[in-house]
């Protein structure tokens, strides 16, 4: 579990996080949304110390990761695993080394013994046969399940996911979606994600919070967000004529009424 | 104010190189991935730089010497000290600054702006050691190599060009060679490979390390990087010529 106290963020005099709290909770998925520059990503490097925040503290379990120094400091950080809005891979290595890297950097396992956990986590990530390849040969979608594969291969207890599904097609969005959703599950870990796409807002957000300029708006899941009567979040989640359309759905299906003056059957004159 | 800040943080980077590493093997592996990187990638230009300065500064220094009087193996003792004094250390430096200095901009620059820095630290690995020390100490190792391969180089490409040109004989250019030679030379120029060696390294990885914004951030770094290397070079080289010699 971990949880936000009270964190402000400011650079160069302007507040971008302001006075944010929340709890996210373990084998969940922890949604963080919001407009471009509504702070998410700022409280994300807060939360994984890659910022050191103004005002408040961030808790691991119950232990304080902001005041914490050096050798504890990277204790928890080996906890954490990392997939990057852009996968972040090394370059100069390999798939099979990128994954290597955090088993080669801090256990003492023979070769063997890590590439069977490397193939073990690149299976689990639907990567087959693409060991010897370098990231500048894989596919967009590849280099985030490989990214992932890395950020899961020690275990962690806390994975964090900065935009998974920018720059993928609709459908590859949701395979990794799906992924992280099952990963979580499977390895009971907190999973905190920040993005903008609807899909997986609906899709996995076991817990959404909503950031409107630097603050928290709104914090609910993924049923309630359909009933929420936020307009600032409306406006955001449900942009489109369609996603309207959508939700009106899916309310109708939940309580069996329109709830408000949207028609959303067309007329019988009304050609679409 | 800039420049203070610049130094500053500059000075943090050093500071911040200095922990624990997290698994001994893998640095090494890293100092040996960069010791080929500096020194094995840098060789070739290198040895064509120094043959042809010792070529030039034959026949210039030959050109120049008119007078009847002065003995033929003194152009062989002037070729000598002049390179290496000067013209290994100091000009082999200045290419590597704009060879290897450039390398290191822009590859940790490139690691910074694709978020490769911060996936190290989110892993708990110290990404100022994994990074940085490793090139300054092959840098420190490499280079010194370097310039004493560049001053045989130097001396052999004068030799051959004195030789081919009718200038002086063979015998005549080893015989000059062996005339008034002054070790300390030689350990002058070991000092300012070493000066050298950590300026190429520490100054372009400082740049790089800290870049900020896209590609075209990158290329000013490494431009901006190899620039003030470069000047610092020969700073340091008035500095250590004023104060050694």
């Amino acid at each position: 579990m971990i949880e936000v106290k009270n964190i402000k963020k400011s650079f160069g005099g302007k507040a971008v996080i302001q006075d944010v709290s929340c709890v996210m909770k373990a084998g969940q998925c922890n949604l963080i949304i919001g407009s471009s520059g509504s702070g998410k990503t700022v409280l994300q490097k807060c939360m994984v110390g890659l910022f050191e925040p103004d005002e408040g503290h961030v808790l691991y379990n119950g232990q304080d990761f902001t005041a914490m120094k050096g050798e504890h400091k990277t204790a928890i950080r080996k906890e954490i695993g990392m997939l990057f809005q852009g996968a972040a891979l090394f370059d100069s290595l390999t798939v099979e080394e990128n994954v290597m890297f955090p088993l080669s950097m801090f256990t003492t396992d023979s070769f063997r013994k890590k590439l069977d956990r490397v193939n073990e986590v690149l299976t689990r990530v639907n990567i087959v046969d693409a060991n010897k390849k370098y990231p500048s040969e894989l596919s967009g979608g590849m280099k985030k399940r490989v990214a992932l594969a890395r950020a899961i291969v020690l275990n962690p207890k806390y994975l964090f996911c900065d935009e998974p599904n920018s720059g993928l097609d609709p459908q590859t969005s949701l395979v990794i979606d799906r992924l992280i959703k099952e990963i979580t599950l499977e390895y009971k870990m907190t999973t905190v994600i920040n993005t903008h796409d609807m899909n997986s807002v609906m899709e996995i957000g076991d817990y959404i919070l909503y950031m409107y300029q630097g603050q928290k708006e709104w914090e609910g899941n993924n049923k309630e967000i359909i009933f929420s009567k936020n307009q600032r979040l409306n406006d955001f989640i449900f942009a489109s004529e369609f996603l309207q359309d959508a939700k009106d759905m899916r309310m109708l299906e939940e309580t069996g009424q329109i709830p408000h003056h949207r028609n959303i059957f067309p007329k019988k004159d009304q050609h679409l | 104010m800039t420049i203070f800040s610049d130094i500053g943080r500059f000075l943090l980077m050093l500071k911040g190189m200095f922990s624990k590493p997290e698994n001994q093997k893998m640095y090494w592996k890293e100092l040996m991935h960069q010791c080929s990187e500096i020194g094995v990638g840098s060789l070739g230009i290198v040895a064509i730089i120094s043959v042809f300065i010792g070529a030039v500064s034959t026949i210039q220094t030959a050109y120049q010497l008119v007078s009847p009087l002065i003995p033929a193996s003194t152009i062989a003792q002037i070729v000598r000290d002049t390179v290496i004094l000067e013209f290994a250390p100091t000009l082999v430096c200045i290419v590597l600054a704009g060879v290897a200095g450039s390398r290191i901009a822009s590859e940790l620059g490139n690691m910074r702006v694709s978020e490769q820095i911060d996936a190290l630290e989110i892993m708990g690995v110290n990404s100022k050691t994994y990074l940085i020390l490793p090139k300054i100490t092959a840098a420190l190792l490499m280079i010194p190599l370097l310039v004493v391969i560049a001053m045989v180089l130097g001396i052999w490409g004068g030799r051959l060009a004195g030789t081919a040109a009718g200038i002086l004989t063979g015998p005549v250019y080893d015989k000059g060679l062996l005339e008034f030679f002054v070790p300390f030379n030689v350990i002058f120029a070991l000092i300012k490979a070493y000066v050298f060696a950590f300026i190429i390294s520490s100054i372009p990885a400082f740049f790089g390390y800290y870049v900020k914004g896209g590609a075209l951030e990158i290329g000013k770094a490494s431009t901006k990087a190899v620039v003030v290397s470069c000047i610092m070079i020969l700073f340091a080289d008035y500095l250590l010529s004023a104060l050694l010699l």
